[in-house]
């Protein structure tokens, strides 16, 4: 509020929120009308600045906003009405929180006069939205509006990116007072350490100098800190000649035609990036977060090791798995200085690396991403694996849902470039990719974005093709369509005898015929010699296209840590009989999620 | 005071045994004095399965707007440290200081903590006599009293005021109403 008298402008509150979002850059916003918003779309209609993007459902104005995020770097920014409004924004926040999203969520309010009566559309919103957001507002006073959305996008952007959530009561989008612009005053309670403790630096140094056994592992992080960081990432995988996985979260960081990289690793990861990451003497987390889907069993993860964990929120270090040293700062600056170290004063030995090599070559030849072709039916890691040969040379970003069809496209799709890549990771959310898949297309008209999807995942948030349609989003739903929830089958088959308590899905629609109705175009497909040809034309329709891929019922994703195990007790998919299947978890693996 | 002491964030995976034993620790936690923000220091307890003992809260410092939450919790060394970068994640949080962490370093047992009791007890003939005299023996102050009863204030440690609420008890106690533990280190350091 010290700016001089001349730049502080009297307006409405709804007018300082269209001006605040044009202040922070913002071009597009996902949204949903409402009774407590009207004043704010009011001035949304009366400018050009702001596109706004109407979803049909507010789920999926969340996360398009995260794919629009997740694939720009900067924040997304939804839009929803009060009551039904906010609590539909419940599911794109936690998912945002847990994958370290910038997400701006602008939620209407009823009027403060009335927040606590029960009004009609009434939520705690701030309440319920406490536990989902990296932090979030009431703002009762028009005159703290403009600095409070400003402070919003810098929280939500800055440090651990995550979600936020400013609520606005109707009769404050009223009110007249005076609009501050964005100014450099954060609250001295939240300054997040970006610049890496440099003595700490020196000795990850010399401590990967001294490794017989290295592996990098590397996450999310690397790509929310920019492609800076990404670019570093590969400097330094290169300098050292140190073999190098990612999670799921991380994929693209790294290229996976890189001479370094052994796949990603965790529950459904390759076998060399597990068994490297057992056997390593040391391993160089950076920006990951020890997730129980990539440990497994903790007190037999990685038992010989000497752990660098590099982070930018304290509260990672040492959570999971103890840390000998712990870099807290953003990845990008951290391997800045570690790039620096390391060239001026460790000599890489390579050769002493050899032994390490050869051992991850005789992993390799296991080839644990192998699966059975078949020539009448459409295998669901082949449909993946055409799809990837028939669109890695174009400018392609791959979104998924949750499940059978995630993991193999994480396995089977391989990624060159960061930001190219947006699945939900820590919640697990079906029904992410289709929306997702919106929110990249917007910021990418151009792009080819193709949502890799489940046929139950799909159904969740089916409706936002109707929104794709209408604002001309060419995305393609490639639809691996086996008719059960694939991945809880495997997990009923794995820990419940193998009764298939409502994971198959009697009464699939046409998907054909809905794409057909929707608007948009419509393809199947059902063998494998016709597949490059149905994939080709997905590729040149301009216009949303659902792919009805058939694929085989019954196949199941491998390979596998089972839970409750280590990374050297995997599940390979040659290993994994019916027998096996059913044997691989023990009763107390049985509890864990 | 609610939840039960869980494994570290609750994972199931976390099936090894826990070998650290569980220390009472006193935490000091310099907020801005904004709404909801006690809400996001309880919640992230009740959300992560931390043990709260006692909580108190209130504005230090009115012109900058700083609130201090003296926190009494239960949990391994390891939980601990998460507790503190959990607390120092929250955006209006300043500082986060274990003042029994800080005690040891600084050669002491433990941090200087003291609590309020309001303890009121009924009675006639030689039980009210006595509860004055046990009172006196205390240090606890009459802050009201008529022909049937007495308002005793009482302050020290939390078991100073446990002992006293015992023996008051078959003397006629009605009821009690106890603030949390205040506290600070000793030595002339800030926190």
């Amino acid at each position: 509020m010290s700016n001089g008298q001349s730049e502080r402008r009297e307006m409405t509150g709804a007018e300082m929120v269209v001006q605040a979002l044009k202040d922070n850059g913002v071009k597009h916003v996902f949204g949903y009308p409402g009774g407590a918003v009207l004043p704010i779309y009011d001035e949304i209609f009366q400018q050009d600045d702001v596109e706004h993007i109407l979803v049909r459902h507010e789920q999926g104005a969340g996360h398009a906003a995260e794919g629009y995020a997740r694939s720009t770097g900067k924040a997304g920014v939804m839009l929803v009405t009060s009551g039904p409004g906010a609590t539909n924004a419940v599911t794109p926040l936690q998912d945002a929180l847990m994958d370290s999203i910038p997400l701006v969520c602008l939620t209407g309010q009823v009027p403060t006069s009335l927040i606590g009566s029960d009004a009609f559309q009434e939520c705690d919103t701030v309440g319920i939205t406490r536990p989902c957001t990296k932090h979030n507002w009431l703002v009762k006073d028009v005159n703290e509006l403009a600095a409070t959305i400003h402070e919003a996008f810098h929280v939500a952007t800055t440090g651990r990116p995550g979600p936020v959530v400013v609520d606005i009561p109707k009769d404050v989008q009223f009110a007249k007072g005076f609009y501050v612009p964005p100014q450099i005053a954060p609250r001295t309670s939240y300054q997040p350490k970006v610049q890496g403790d440099l003595e700490k630096i020196k000795a990850a140094v010399d401590l990967m100098a001294g490794a017989k056994r290295p592996i990098i592992y590397s996450g999310g992080g690397v790509i929310n800190s920019g492609p800076e960081a990404s670019h570093l990432l590969r400097e330094l995988v290169d300098l050292t000649g140190f073999p190098i996985t990612s999670t799921l979260m991380g994929l693209g960081a790294y290229p996976a035609s890189g001479k370094n990289w052994v796949g990603m690793l965790g529950m459904h990861g390759t076998y060399e990036a597990n068994m490297a990451m057992h056997d390593c003497d040391v391993m160089i987390c950076i920006g990951a977060r020890f997730d129980d889907r990539i440990t497994g069993r903790l007190n037999a993860f990685s038992p010989n090791s000497r752990k660098i964990h590099i982070d930018i929120d304290p509260s990672s270090i040492n959570k999971n798995v103890h840390t000998e040293v712990p870099i807290i700062g953003d990845v990008g600056r951290v391997l800045e200085d570690m790039v620096r170290l390391w060239r001026a004063t460790a000599k890489a030995d390579k050769k002493a690396l050899y032994p390490w090599w050869e051992q991850i070559a005789k992993w390799r030849g296991r080839d644990s991403l192998a699966y059975k072709m078949n020539h009448d039916v459409i295998m669901p890691q082949y449909a993946i694996q055409r799809l990837y040969e028939l669109t890695k040379d174009k400018d392609t970003y791959i979104t998924t849902e949750v499940g059978q069809h995630q993991m193999w496209a994480a396995q089977h799709y391989h990624f060159e470039k960061p930001n190219r890549w947006m699945t939900s990771g820590g919640l697990g959310t079906m029904g992410y990719g289709l929306p997702a898949a919106l929110g990249v297309q917007i910021a990418h008209p151009d792009a080819l974005v193709i949502d890799i999807a489940g046929d139950a995942s799909v159904q969740m948030t089916m409706q936002e093709m109707s929104a794709a349609v209408q604002y001309k989003a060419p995305i393609k739903i490639f639809i691996l369509n086996n008719q059960y929830m694939g991945m809880v089958r495997q997990w009923q088959q794995l820990l419940h005898g193998n009764r298939l308590s409502h994971s198959y899905t009697e009464a699939m629609p046409d998907f054909v015929k809905l794409a057909e109705a929707y608007g948009g175009h419509g393809i199947r497909c059902e063998k494998p010699d016709e597949l490059d040809d149905a994939i080709k034309e997905m590729i040149s329709v301009r216009k949303p296209v659902l792919f009805d891929c058939r694929v085989a019922n019954l196949a199941n994703c491998f390979p596998m840590i089972p839970s409750g195990k280590a990374h050297n007790e995997m599940l390979l998919p040659d290993e994994a009989t019916d027998e096996a299947v059913a044997n691989a978890i023990d009763a107390k693996g049985r509890e864990l999620v | 005071m609610n939840a039960q002491h869980l494994q570290p964030t609750g994972s199931a995976y976390f099936i090894a045994k826990e070998t650290e034993r569980p220390e009472i620790h006193t935490l000091s936690v310099l907020v801005d004095n904004e709404p909801g923000v006690l809400a996001r220091v309880i919640g992230l307890f009740s959300g992560r399965g931390y043990n709260i003992e006692s909580l108190t809260v209130s504005e230090t410092e009115h012109e900058k707007h700083l609130s201090r939450i003296t926190i009494v919790t239960r949990g391994t060394p390891h939980v601990m440290e998460q507790i503190k970068n959990q607390l120092e994640r929250i955006v209006p949080v300043h500082r986060v200081v274990d003042l029994t962490v800080r005690s040891h370093e600084l050669g002491q047992e433990r941090p200087l903590e003291r609590e309020l009791a309001l303890v009121k007890v009924a009675g006639t003939g030689d039980a009210r006599v006595e509860a004055l005299r046990l009172a006196d023996a205390f240090r606890a102050s009459v802050i009201d009293a008529n022909t049937e009863h007495f308002i005793f204030e009482i302050t020290g440690k939390g078991s100073k005021l446990d002992q006293f609420i015992a023996i008051m008890k078959p003397l006629g106690l009605v009821e009690i109403c106890r603030t949390g533990v205040a506290a600070m280190n000793r030595g002339p350091q800030g926190m």
